[in-house]
């Protein structure tokens, strides 16, 4: 950081002396050029100063642009947010309702903020520019001076004119303030209230369906309120208006189209709004309204600065984002740029992008805005991109529609009957991803073979030019996605997104991202089918149905029917893929009659291979509660025994070095003192940790061991795709790093609240909020499902979190199948935990008791009372450990060598 | 000349499983397959240097029958111990030995 003096500004601000790199020569700098008036000394080295007014995605991406393109490091960014927080995807806003969970609204890498170069300024308002200073004002008198200056200030909500809109109750819908608010006034009416709450949404567009959504989703009633014709009138055509309000209803909210809104009347005994009277004469009681009829630009700033403002507001800028005055830029939807204002995150994205260039001394420019939008509603597709409405002259339409289904799909063609010019979908916008970015060129075969059903004629394959984009979000073209397959030797989708960051933004082109991908790793002969290995052509998942539908119990059964031609006998990849399946399919014990075949050395012989050939043995301790009896047991048997012995992450306690021979004997004493089988060895249930919890804790609001242990012990021995791991904490303070594992519990005052598809190791990940404030009993079958539709969609070794990832909608998808039972399957996923709850028995006392699972255990079938004398061991801090190659051959001359552990004299 | 060690009854394996025997102090893979043949190798997985290859999962690739080592999944073949899958190692074959069943009595040949 520069350690110039800061001095006091002409308006007696002061310099903020983290950001002023240079210090302005008085009042007179004023009056000259900026490279006149600063120190000649400092010209040559010193960073410029890039002032960003406004903190919305567009400002996020733009420093996050020009931090990933200036590897000199020449510019120092400032970002001057209003909002209290970092930048967040205002697009998924909406979202904030099922989730409210502000995190889960994160932008990009938080990093970014920790960035040396990069500085933001959190909750304070910029009031003036001096364009002659070059300083910038903020409301709490502060001054910023710059080199060059970004307006990104966006826009904010259109308040309509009409009567009674700054009543109580009624709101607008920008920001996640507003969100909050809404949802604080909804849930605080639905307190005082013994009906449901009623709301109304004046504006029928993009915004206000998501807002009606929202209303949905807080358990209120909504009435959508539109001026014109038809719904979301800016994207779609009539037609589409009206398949879109049939669907619009079946979610349960009502639509008023032709409606204009006279005037928002207030409740005469609380004085909130209360009525809304419409022009026809026809009333509607409400007891809250979200305005969602437009956005304006916030351009006060420009205006103040005498910028030149547009017919219907925003700073004009050139296509290269300039301004008249120089070294001040406009972006995203604060900029006019050839005659508009956009309200769109993409062409947003894409200014931001120009003015990075142009400041690295590129000639970039706006490439015209692409206004393809999807709506972002569960139950409700929509999209519309190009020239949704036919204007072009000579276009033609190709419409399918189906009432009965609630789909209407067009397409608009140029003249020619081939080039496609855009197009409108509803109910249905599968084709979205693959059909845009065809705009402007022609389509093989018949254009109606695009809209029908999936599964109807059959559209032609797509093959996109290399220039047509995929991504509009982050601006990556068919070519770079092909690219990062290519020649950045990328083979996973989570490889190509942190390549190219297609499908890091809305992630609605994904499916073609991955479609992509997928062609070129085929077209370079890297086999991507998503067969399990030779023996079987089935994907896990497709497998397990296949598996459950059918009744099959045994791997030769398995195989006999689902495997291929050339089956033969399965190898060490189909054949626990197919144990696991069975074990919650037709649960059996792990050594029953073939299944012994199926299992990894560690499941057949229940504990964990270690690099000698010996194993490692972790009794199961629930939440890890252990009483001091428990610890003695333990302690004995690991010295009996000779075990080295280490405290787990998981809370519970590891011996290491059991020959296989040992193994009953260290378990029966185990057993016999009460402790069963921990299951460290599966892919399955491991532990559930937790910390200590109300009972002992100062802070703690739930018992969180008390969950822990019944958890554990629900899930235990549940045998899945990857281990499983859940956390539970008693409070916020989350001791037991519950965000860190597939499942994590954190008690609220009200509840608990549950998160998904966390994980440590190579990809460390924060789980994801599933739900919120629910009781136990909600909680365990949410958490039932949830496990029960991992294992039977996952793929083979992919935890949660990569499954949660790649699962087509991700965890909003996820959520919608097991609390609101989209797929139908939730009975069907309560009865197989069920299942799994009634015919669990600790698979270690049951081998205990069946000599026939003990001759597993041999060392040697003509020698069982002989051992492996090859292993070595040296004592280290106390234990044993083995002996290095290094060690064995010095035998004698180095530290001692221990023989291997046996079982010492106890009887 | 081939001696031939005695070293448990047929009864005692368990198809498509392994076990491991001590002939002559050398420990061997012994493996039932499901069509009743007996093949022997080395217990010893030269990778790792541990005696597990008998712990491995018995499987076929194409026409051949592999075991696949239980420590690093390195596959080798089990009628020839030819090494079909290093894990990005060298190669390195298993030593086969010869296996016979006489009156339900394993032998293995050294």
């Amino acid at each position: 950081m520069n350690t110039s003096p800061s001095q006091t500004q002409p308006d007696g601000g002061s310099a903020d002396p983290d950001v002023a790199a240079r210090p302005l020569a008085g009042s007179t700098a004023a009056a000259l050029p900026a490279e006149v008036a600063a120190p000649a000394a400092s010209q040559v080295s010193a960073p410029q100063r890039v002032v960003v007014v406004g903190g919305g995605m567009v400002a996020q991406r733009f420093v996050e642009a020009l931090r990933d393109r200036d590897d000199a490091g020449r510019h120092h960014v400032t970002v001057l947010a209003e909002e209290p927080r970092a930048p967040y995807d205002r697009v998924a806003l909406t979202s904030y309702f099922s989730g409210r969970d502000p995190e889960a609204l994160a932008l990009g890498d938080p990093a970014l903020w920790q960035d040396p170069l990069v500085r933001l300024v959190r909750g304070d308002a910029v009031t003036r520019v001096d364009r002659d200073a070059r300083t910038v004002m903020t409301a709490s008198g502060r001054t910023f001076p710059y080199d060059e200056l970004v307006l990104a200030t966006g826009s904010d909500a259109a308040v309509p004119p009409i009567e009674g809109n700054d009543l109580p109750g009624v709101f607008v819908y920008r920001t996640i303030d507003d969100v909050a608010a809404l949802r604080g006034w909804v849930e605080e009416r639905a307190a005082a209230a013994s009906r449901p709450v009623r709301g109304a949404v004046i504006g029928g567009g993009l915004l206000g369906l998501e807002a009606a959504g929202a209303l949905k989703a807080l358990g209120a009633q909504a009435t959508v309120v539109q001026f014109g014709t038809h719904l979301m009138s800016a994207q779609v055509d009539l037609g589409g208006g009206e398949a879109l309000r049939r669907l619009i209803n079946s979610l349960g909210v009502a639509v008023r189209v032709n409606t204009a809104t006279q005037r928002m009347r207030p409740s005469r005994r609380t004085g909130a709004v209360g009525r809304l009277d419409f022009a026809d004469g026809g009333r509607l009681d409400v007891d809250v309204v979200v305005l969602a009829t437009g956005v304006r630009p916030r351009d006060e700033l420009g205006r103040a600065m005498g910028l030149e403002i547009g017919a219907r507001g925003g700073v004009v800028v050139d296509d290269a984002c300039r301004t008249a005055v120089q070294n001040v830029w406009a972006i995203g939807e604060v900029a006019c740029i050839q005659g508009a204002c956009i309200g769109l995150v993409a062409p947003g994205y894409a200014m931001a992008e120009v003015v990075v260039d142009r400041l690295l001394g590129g000639a970039a420019t706006f490439p015209g805005a692409d206004t393809a939008t999807k709506l972002k509603l569960a139950g409700v597709d929509v999209a519309s991109w190009g020239d949704a409405f036919g204007s072009t002259p000579g276009s033609m339409e190709v419409v399918w529609a189906d009432p009965v289904g609630g789909v209407y799909k067009k397409l608009v063609l140029a003249d020619d009957a081939r080039t496609l010019l855009g197009g409108v979908l509803v109910g249905d916008a599968t084709a979205y991803a693959s059909l845009r970015p065809m705009l402007g060129r022609a389509l093989p075969g018949d254009p109606a073979a695009f809209l029908l059903p999936e599964g109807g004629a059959g559209a032609p394959e797509l093959e996109l030019p290399d220039d047509a984009g995929v991504c509009s979000c982050n601006n990556v073209s068919a070519g770079t996605v092909r690219a990062a397959v290519t020649e950045h030797g990328c083979t996973d989708l989570a490889g190509v997104k942190a390549c190219t960051r297609a499908g890091t933004s809305c992630g609605s082109c994904l499916p073609l991202v991955k479609k992509l991908m997928t062609a070129e790793l085929a077209r370079s002969g890297v086999e991507v089918s998503n067969a399990l290995c030779e023996h079987f052509d089935l994907s896990r998942a497709q497998l397990y149905d296949a598996v459950r539908v059918a009744g099959l119990t045994s791997f030769s059964e398995v195989v006999a029917r689902f495997g291929t031609a050339e089956a033969g006998r399965g190898c060490d990849i189909c054949k626990p893929v197919v144990a696991s399946i069975l074990s919650t399919v037709a649960p059996a014990h792990v050594l029953d009659g073939e299944r012994a075949t199926l299992q990894d050395t560690n499941d057949h012989v229940m504990a964990n291979m270690q690099k000698d050939g010996t194993y490692s043995v972790v009794p199961r301790i629930p939440g890890g509660e252990i009483t001091p009896e428990g610890l003695l047991v333990i302690g004995q048997v690991a010295k009996d025994f000779g075990l080295y012995t280490k405290i787990t992450g998981g809370q519970r306690i590891d011996m290491f070095g059991a020959r296989i021979d040992q193994l009953p004997g260290i378990w029966q004493r185990l057993v016999d003192a009460g402790f069963e089988s921990g299951h460290a060895y599966g892919k399955s249930l491991r532990t559930v940790k937790s910390c200590v919890g109300s009972t002992w804790c100062r802070f703690g609001v739930q018992d969180s061991v008390g969950l822990a242990v019944d958890l554990e012990l629900r899930y235990r021995g549940l045998r899945s795709p990857h281990k499983i791991k859940l956390g539970v904490s008693g409070c916020a303070r989350e001791c037991a790093e519950a965000r860190g594992k597939d499942v994590g519990v954190i008690a609220t005052d009200n509840g608990w609240n549950v998160y998904v598809g966390g994980n440590g190791g190579f990809t460390p990940k924060h789980a994801v909020l599933l739900a919120e404030d629910l009781s136990t009993e909600e909680l365990v079958r949410t958490i039932d499902r949830f496990l029960m539709y991992y294992i039977r969609t996952a793929d083979r070794l992919q935890r949660t979190a990569a499954w949660v990832a790649d699962y087509e909608g991700g965890v909003d998808a996820i959520r919608a199948v097991v609390l609101e039972d989209s797929l139908g399957i939730c009975a069907d996923l309560d009865a197989a935990m069920v299942l799994h709850l009634e015919t669990y028995e600790d698979e270690w006392a049951a081998t205990l008791a069946d000599p026939d699972k003990l001759r597993h255990f041999r060392s040697f079938v003509n020698a069982p009372d002989e051992h492996d004398r090859t292993l070595a061991y040296v004592a280290e801090r106390g234990q044993a450990r083995p002996a290095t190659a290094a060690e064995r051959a010095g035998a004698g001359a180095g530290p001692v060598l221990v023989a291997g552990t046996t079982l010492e004299v106890r009887s | 000349m081939t001696r031939w060690t005695p070293v448990c009854e047929l009864a005692a394996l368990d198809p498509e499983r392994g076990v491991a025997a001590l002939v002559d102090g050398v420990q061997v893979a012994l493996f039932l397959l499901d069509d009743g043949r007996v093949l022997g190798v080395a217990n010893h997985d030269p990778f790792s240097g541990a005696n597990v290859v008998s712990r491995g999962i018995v499987g076929t690739h194409g026409e051949r029958t592999t075991v696949t080592s239980p420590m690093h999944k390195q596959v080798w073949d089990l009628v020839t111990g030819e090494c079909l899958d290093a894990a990005g190692k060298d190669p390195v074959d298993l030593a086969v030995f010869a296996v016979e069943v006489r009156d339900g009595t394993v032998h293995v040949g050294s």
